[in-house]
């Protein structure tokens, strides 16, 4: 199974969604498609699923051109970040409903029905209605629904986003455990870098209805092409700031310095823009190749096991993390550690060079 | 794409044709008879517009919009914060929830004519309970088929009794859509039982009173059977509004002309004040 | 500004609760300083909307007792207790502009006109909505109006408790970090009592000093996020806290000696109690792939970029490790070390090992 966008556009009312995009999802592997609110991730799914009109190009699943199907008929399921279930319905019902639309014998029913609520945990809930269970239970129902079906595409979109936090770990634990050899194309948008990085796969980064960079995920992490993209996948936000390059002396605007190695070395002189993920800012050095920092510690956070900083360097907001709890008084200048080794280098326009 | 996008348009063809058939077929008609005149047999006279100058002149007209207008605006200004308040006071949640929703219900569920000869039966002195009571047990001089004001009275109290449920249906509807976070809030922030209402009900049934605002005026301001069971729009002319007048006009007197003629007019009254009623109230919302 | 004390409290949705299974809440005592910022951690159904509505007064308590600085409030309205509440969802009222939103609370109370301005103003100046104060409030996007909903909170300085109910729920997580920054800089500033309610661990440990976790009704922990971290009381703390929580793990104990799997374990200190059922809790940040140590096989690396969740199943039972640098392949035997500083045993879910270095100071 494969869904090819060929140049794919969505315009509603003069508005673009979505630029023309060409793309190939394949089945095997989670199809992450991570970008902020209103990057155009539903709007994406939308356009494959039939829910909304091509404004140009093609969509072709599995060698078969869908552009002009309604959504009935393209055998594909759709589970929101709303838990959708019908009410009237039991658990039961629920899961069987596609199916006995299609029109199929009670038996087959019955053993898919219940092959999908033993994957989920929903035995012993058949008979009950979906306001009868808790939040978790009501998002398996949906996705019991979906797997059922075996449907040709499955599209997620930000399913786990209206679950209490633990139950989001264990489901998005699940989730590629339950997909997988089942065939289908699995699409999962997320606004969550951490969640694309967990779920694996292949990611498409989007940005204001653009497909900016598309690969395996910890690839396009480790290499994102440029400076939006990097943008996209990071949380907290990465830290970036104006840079020139004299030799093999880097310099930031803040007066910092350091000897350029690898890949950067070997970059003609002139002004570039350095971005460097989070944790490899930290109150205390780590390696030996690290760039010292100061800035005044605006805001600190605690998440678990690790600890943020937010400081000001020159005209730019930077963040720091790090593993542990360390003391920052905010409002006070710290030092901070940059393993230089890890920066990525962007030409003035945003593209990555090193 | 193209051709899919044409074919949407078949959809919408019966309602079109629908449409043809219920407004603009009988409004034409309507209209044609409105600018001539005829002595039956299908001759016509091309008349243009002096009809609607007569009718509009016409102390009759101008007398029976004047008791038209009055009357809804009597009804309204009683229905509508009456049907708010029996909406604030209905239970919000629990047993007797189904229970006050159907009792309010009723009154909207007798037909308009069985209204009608149900409160002339009730307000008979001597025979109704209504009439003998305020007659031979309070002492109060009561028939409405000899006092004016009597009359008045009737009619605007069987229209409370018949419509307000409406109101207050729409505004229950209204009131229960508001979640209970808007509540505490206020308690917290310590707002009166006024604030509460201005500030948080009032604004929440909005879009809910500006339908029942409109309905009500458009039924009130066409009402016909019931005030033409109960008082035929007697004594003398005191209650008769438009629609028992345009009647007596196009069917007692069978001058088609005129009561075309004045049909279009009382129209273009009712569409008017409703786009006014809808402007002034959903103009907050534009901004 | 006050101190909280909750004594016995119990509470109970149904009006004949007969066992522990009936009760929202089990049997909460507590004492809250003044000025203290507070976080209520716990799934949903813990039981912490619960004990909040009772603190605020929307909710009576089937039994037990709330004071403010030693005064009975357990009988008052919510109005006659003098506190805010932000909640869930942006409460707004639509029709008023964004300045007579926030002057609101005052206003009712009577409040003069120059001092609700003075007020008014310097809240909007905290929240930066000062440029949005003569919009109408039905306008703002739910961020912003979530913001007001927070600054009516703040607006008034003679309350004796701040509390937020899940407040960032509606806000895109982009902007989460940026409210959730303003609230910890906002409590610095005004100093008020605030208690705020989620089931998120981050918004949790940013925000509070102490952090209550709830689970079932009952409180299992208070603490303050690092004490949460590094000893967790009870397994569910230590499975509710942390990405990925903490190992839990089946062990066997005669003896003294303590082992999983066959394997002898080092515990951080010596075993307190006896008998029921006993765990190893271990953080998986404590785990790391070594030469020597409990064998093990690689089932599952998932690579998270800043490190790798490593899972190893030791015979029959899996172990998540946190691993930075140099990645197994799935399927791989390796060796498992424990920290044995970190490594401590659980009785019946609760925390059954003495802390050595404590024990010596």
């Amino acid at each position: 199974m494969t869904i090819e966008l060929k140049s794919a556009s969505k315009v509603i009312r003069g508005v673009t969604h979505i630029k023309p995009t060409s793309l190939v999802l394949e089945t095997g592997h989670f199809n992450v498609l991570l970008g902020q609110t209103g990057s155009g991730k539903t709007s994406l799914i939308k356009l494959m699923a039939g829910l909304d009109p091509l404004a140009s190009g093609e969509i072709w699943m599995d060698g078969q051109n869908v552009s002009r199907l309604s959504t009935q008929k393209r055998n594909v399921s759709l589970v929101h970040q709303f838990f959708v279930n019908y009410p009237q319905m039991t658990v039961y019902d629920n899961i069987a409903s596609p199916l006995r639309v299609a029109g199929m014998a009670k038996s087959e029913i019955q053993g898919r029905v219940e092959e999908a609520a033993d994957i989920l945990q929903l035995r012993p809930m058949l008979n009950r209605r979906p306001q009868e269970l808790s939040g978790g239970q009501q998002q398996r129902c949906a996705l019991a629904r979906a797997i059922a079906k075996e449907s040709r595409a499955v599209f997620l979109d930000e399913p786990l986003a209206n679950l209490d936090y633990k139950l989001r770990e264990e489901l998005r634990e699940q989730l590629p455990e339950l997909f997988a050899g089942r065939g289908a194309v699995v699409v999962y948008a997320t606004s969550e870098p951490e969640e694309a990085l967990l779920l694996g796969g292949k990611t498409a980064l989007m940005d204001d209805g653009v497909v900016t960079q598309y690969g395996t995920t910890a690839q396009i992490y480790r290499k994102p092409e440029n400076l939006t993209a990097a943008r996209v996948f990071s949380d907290p936000p990465i830290n970036a700031a104006r840079m020139s390059k004299v030799g093999d002396t880097a310099t930031l605007d803040t007066g910092a310095s350091w000897t350029v190695s690898g890949a950067a070395a070997g970059l003609p002189d002139g002004a570039y823009t350095l971005a460097i993920r989070p944790h490899h800012v930290t109150p205390v050095p780590a390696g030996t190749d690290y760039v010292k920092l100061s800035g005044k510690v605006l805001v600190t956070e605690l998440s678990g096991s690790e600890s943020s900083a937010h400081f000001q360097l020159g005209d730019d907001g930077w963040v720091s993390l790090a593993h542990g709890v360390h003391p920052y008084e905010v409002g006070e200048a710290h030092e901070f550690y940059m393993d230089a080794s890890h920066a990525f280098y962007f030409t003035q326009d945003g593209k990555l060079v090193a | 794409m193209k051709t899919e996008n044409q074919k949407a348009w078949f959809f919408v063809l019966p309602v079109l044709l629908l449409v043809a058939f219920n407004a603009l077929v009988p409004i034409m008609t309507v209209v044609n008879y409105s600018v001539q005149e005829t002595f039956g047999n299908n001759v016509f006279f091309w008349q243009g517009l002096d009809w609607f100058e007569q009718i509009l002149r016409s102390d009759r007209f101008q007398a029976a919009l004047g008791r038209q207008f009055l009357f809804t605006f009597l009804i309204l200004i009683i229905e509508i914060p009456l049907g708010i308040i029996i909406a604030l006071s209905m239970p919000k949640k629990g047993m007797w929830v189904p229970v006050c929703l159907v009792l309010m219900a009723l009154p909207m569920l007798i037909p308009w004519n069985v209204v009608g000869a149900m409160w002339n039966i009730f307000t008979l002195p001597k025979i109704g309970l209504l009439g003998y009571f305020l007659n031979d047990v309070l002492g109060v001089s009561y028939d409405m088929t000899q006092n004016p004001f009597a009359a008045w009275v009737t009619i605007i109290v069987m229209d409370v009794w018949h419509w307000t449920s409406l109101v207050v249906l729409l505004s229950y509807a209204g009131l229960v859509s508001i979640p209970d976070a808007y509540y505490q809030a206020a308690k917290i922030d310590g707002a009166s039982p006024w604030k509460v209402f201005r500030y948080i009900q009032l604004p929440k049934m909005k879009t809910v009173l500006t339908i029942a605002i409109l309905l009500r005026f458009m039924d009130s301001f066409n009402i016909y059977t019931e005030p033409f069971v109960l008082t035929g729009g007697g004594p003398g002319n005191s209650t008769t509004l438009l629609s028992i007048d345009l009647v007596k006009i196009a069917l007692g007197q069978f001058d088609l002309g005129p009561a075309a003629a004045m049909s279009l007019i009382y129209f273009a009254i009712t569409l008017l004040v409703s786009w006014l009623f809808y402007t002034l109230m959903t103009k907050d919302d534009a901004q | 500004m006050a101190k909280i004390t909750l004594s016995n409290l119990r509470h109970s949705y149904m009006p004949n609760p007969t066992g522990p299974a009936d009760y929202a809440l089990k049997e909460i005592d507590l004492d809250w300083q003044d000025g203290g910022a507070y976080a209520l951690l716990g799934p949903s159904g813990c039981g912490k909307s619960t004990l909040l509505n009772i603190i605020s007064g929307l909710l009576t308590p089937s039994e037990g007792r709330i004071l403010f600085d030693d005064r009975d409030v357990t009988d008052l309205p919510p109005d006659q207790r003098n506190i805010a509440q932000v909640f869930q969802f942006p409460v707004i009222y639509d029709t008023m502009t964004v300045r007579n939103n926030l002057a609101f609370p005052l206003r009712n109370r009577g409040v003069d006109e120059g001092r609700i301005a003075r007020r008014v103003a310097e809240i909007a100046k905290m929240l930066e909505v000062e440029e949005m104060l003569d919009i109408r409030a039905s306008h703002l996007s739910p961020d912003n109006k979530q913001k007001i909903s927070m600054g009516r909170g703040l607006v008034r300085d003679d309350v004796n408790v701040v509390m937020f109910d899940e407040p960032l729920t509606v806000i895109d997580p982009h902007l989460k970090w940026k409210l959730r920054s303003k609230l910890k800089e906002l409590h610095q500033r005004v100093r008020a009592t605030m208690i705020y309610v989620t089931h998120d661990q981050t918004e949790a440990l940013t925000f509070a000093d102490q952090v209550v976790v709830m689970q079932d009704g009952e409180i299992v922990q208070i603490g303050t996020p690092v004490e949460l971290f590094e000893r967790p009381q009870h397994t569910f703390v230590g499975h509710f806290i942390g990405s990925p929580g903490m190992n839990v793990l089946p062990a066997e104990e005669s003896g003294g000696a303590v082992s999983f799997q066959g394997n002898r374990i080092t515990l951080e200190g010596a075993v307190t109690g006896q008998g029921g059922t006993t765990q190893v809790g271990i953080r998986p940040e404590f785990v790391s792939l070594a030469h020597s140590g409990l064998p093990a096989r690689v089932s599952k690396v998932s690579d998270v970029g800043r490190h790798a969740v490593v899972e190893a199943v030791v015979g029959d039972t899996p172990v998540k490790a946190i691993v930075e640098g140099e990645l197994p392949e799935q399927g791989a035997e390796v060796h498992l070390a424990f920290r044995p500083d970190h490594t401590r045993l659980y009785r019946d879910g609760w925390l059954s090992t003495e802390n050595e270095g404590s024990a010596r100071t």
